[in-house]
């Protein structure tokens, strides 16, 4: 019996949601005692003797080259395959885009009940129950897994990284990928920018900011607290801004440690996505926008004004 | 080409979330239902646009869910499709679902299913990998921009920090999100022609659940905002430093 943790990598390195994921699955595993383990497919830079810290024993790895490139049909054989060959009862992954490719169709393979959208260890003081976001952040559900296989997907910036010491030993398991019936003709990565769903701190602006060549405010602040950027629905409608960066119920969801929003009135549908930011600070004109209420910290004032002066304020903090 | 677009019903994006029962249930009473804003919005119109460029194509709808689902399966319809399908039966457990989803897409043949990114309820943006396993088919997950070229379908799709092209033979599995399409409104036409189109409702085939939904909770509720002064920008870099401890 064991926790199985999948590793999730892009361009040889492992995501930071992994990381999370690691150090989760390392604590379902000493709450079950049983051991913690975790799985590569593909090849990374990383090394993984070092994923130790995290809290996992063994590093198992199917490094098929073929596997740096992402099909989720041969993806999820391989990982029940091998779930399936390390006796694992737990398999702990990252609900991010690799997560929502793949874990329903491992679900499937194992007869496994699945929870997404984690956000707390598992209650196993009577049964297996998951705590998960449910009504795009706005309230949460305990769900009882009734399966022997259990898959637990657990959202990015939810659980924080603890270190440990120890090292973990590497073994290569030999498992055929089945071939690839998705083939990728192209990878566009927004190159130098933080990705929205992994960053610590997120400065956002909204139709406040009344055009698209007033952004530099906002790329300026962004810049200094090496932030990532984001917009409100509107904003990203009228192309002031690219659709990968609206957050909100039909965007992205998104909980950085600190979430900057400015000249965003802070509808219910933009504080779907949101609200489980750490900080929430609010930058508003207007006394009475709803954003208010849900921040912990805020201006009453012209962006134009007080975004400069925040961002001068904080370089001189950073020296 | 035959599409198949699951059609699931979602509390309107404003109600106000309550639960009942020892908060064991979601508390129904005066919420407005509406179709999930992705397979409104997004799966349902690029259907209904591929359709449009090529008029052999047929859709069907699914959803499964009691007889209080219809008022949206019938909205569905005024939207554009050619006939719908109710499952009918009662379940929030994603297994479940997708294996009356999967019975469904075995029986027609379908090239292509749509789902959409997520139900904005329960959010377990899963049923489409559900269904594609159960299938066995290709999924394309998280999709922004969907094209067909006889039996070859391009389909670009959100990663980590970008997009990636994918490109692979129907039939397949896809969910969208933005970018595949935009939004239209149902006009009177679609709205009388709904009435006459055909809604199927089919018994559910056995089924495991796999998980169940023990009970609810609200959020805590925020302390308060800390206003800072518009001309004393420097005291909230003090606060978010000291106390936050965020930047
Ligand atoms: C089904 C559905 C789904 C939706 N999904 C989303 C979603 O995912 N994300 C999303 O964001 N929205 C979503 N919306 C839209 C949402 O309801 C709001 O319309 C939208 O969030 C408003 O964007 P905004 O705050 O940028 O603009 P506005 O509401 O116009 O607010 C602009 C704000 O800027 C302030 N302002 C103006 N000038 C200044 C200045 N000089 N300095 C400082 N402040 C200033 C104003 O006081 C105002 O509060 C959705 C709506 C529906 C119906
Ligand atoms: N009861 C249902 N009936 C039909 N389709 C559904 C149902 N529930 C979910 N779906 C589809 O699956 C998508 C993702 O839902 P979920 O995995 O529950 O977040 C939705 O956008 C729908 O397209």
């Amino acid at each position: 019996m064991s926790v199985l943790i999948l590793i999730d990598h892009s361009e040889g390195q492992i995501k930071k949601s992994s990381f999370e994921a690691l150090s989760y699955g390392a604590a379902v595993a000493q709450q079950l005692n049983v051991s913690a383990q975790a799985l590569l497919l593909g090849t990374v830079t990383n090394n993984l003797s070092d994923l130790g810290k995290y809290g996992v024993s063994k590093v198992f790895q199917v490094a098929d080259e073929i596997l740096n490139a992402f099909d989720a049909q041969v993806y999820a054989q391989v990982i029940a395959e091998s779930a399936q060959l390390l006796n694992a009862t737990v398999i702990v992954v990252a609900q991010n885009q690799t997560g929502k490719a793949i874990a329903g169709r491992i679900s499937v393979l194992l007869k496994a009940g699945l929870v997404t959208g984690a956000i707390a260890l598992p209650d196993t003081s009577n049964g297996f129950v998951v705590k998960k976001s449910v009504f795009s952040n706005k309230a949460f559900a305990n769900v009882a897994i009734h399966s022997a296989v259990k898959i637990i997907a657990l959202n990015p910036n939810s659980f924080s990284v603890a270190l440990t010491e120890g090292t973990a030993t590497v073994e290569l398991l030999s498992i055929k990928p089945k071939e690839a019936k998705v083939k990728i003709v192209s990878v566009n990565k927004i190159s130098g920018e933080v990705p929205l769903t992994e960053a610590e701190i997120v400065v956002s602006g909204g139709r406040g900011l009344k055009g698209p060549e007033n952004w530099g405010i906002v790329e300026d602040l962004a810049k200094v607290l090496h932030a990532a950027t984001a917009c409100s629905r509107p904003v990203a409608d009228t192309h002031w801004r690219p659709h990968h960066e609206h957050v909100g119920q039909t965007g992205f969801q998104i909980a950085p440690n600190l979430y900057i929003a400015i000249g965003i009135s802070g509808a219910i549908q933009h504080l779907a996505g949101v609200n489980r930011s750490k900080t929430i600070v609010v930058i508003n004109k207007d006394p009475e926008a709803p954003f208010f209420k849900a921040a912990d910290y805020g201006i009453v004032g012209d962006a134009f004004e007080v975004v400069p002066q925040l961002t001068a304020e904080i370089k001189k903090l950073k020296g | 080409m035959k599409i198949l677009v699951c059609i699931s019903k979602t509390p309107d994006t404003t109600s106000r979330i309550a639960f009942k029962d020892s908060n064991t249930k979601f508390d129904e009473s005066g919420i407005q239902w509406i179709i999930n804003p992705y397979d409104e919005w997004y799966s349902l119109v690029r259907a209904i646009e591929l359709k449009e460029k090529d008029s052999s194509v047929i859709i069907h709808l699914i959803t499964v869910g009691t007889a209080d689902t219809e008022p949206i399966i019938r909205k569905a319809l005024a939207l554009g499709g050619d006939e719908a399908i109710r499952v009918n039966a009662d379940s929030s457990d994603s297994y479940y679902i997708a294996t009356q989803i999967a019975a469904i897409a075995r029986q027609g043949n379908y090239d292509l299913i749509f789902t959409g990114k997520e139900t904005i309820d329960y959010n377990g943006s899963v049923i489409g990998a559900l269904v594609a396993e159960l299938v066995d088919l290709p999924y394309i997950s998280l999709a922004t921009q969907f094209e067909v070229e006889g039996t070859t379908a391009t389909i670009t799709r959100e990663i980590e920090g970008g997009e990636e092209v994918n490109q692979v033979q129907l039939p397949i599995v896809v969910s969208v999100q933005k970018g595949v399409a935009e939004q239209r409104i149902p006009n009177m036409r679609g709205i009388m022609a709904a009435r006459s189109k055909p809604l199927k409702v089919v018994e559910p085939v056995s089924a495991e659940t796999l998980t169940s939904f023990i009970n609810f909770e609200l959020p805590p509720a925020k302390a308060g905002v800390k206003l800072v002064a518009a001309d004393n920008v420097a005291e909230l870099v003090r606060l978010l430093h000291e106390e936050a401890k965020a930047i």
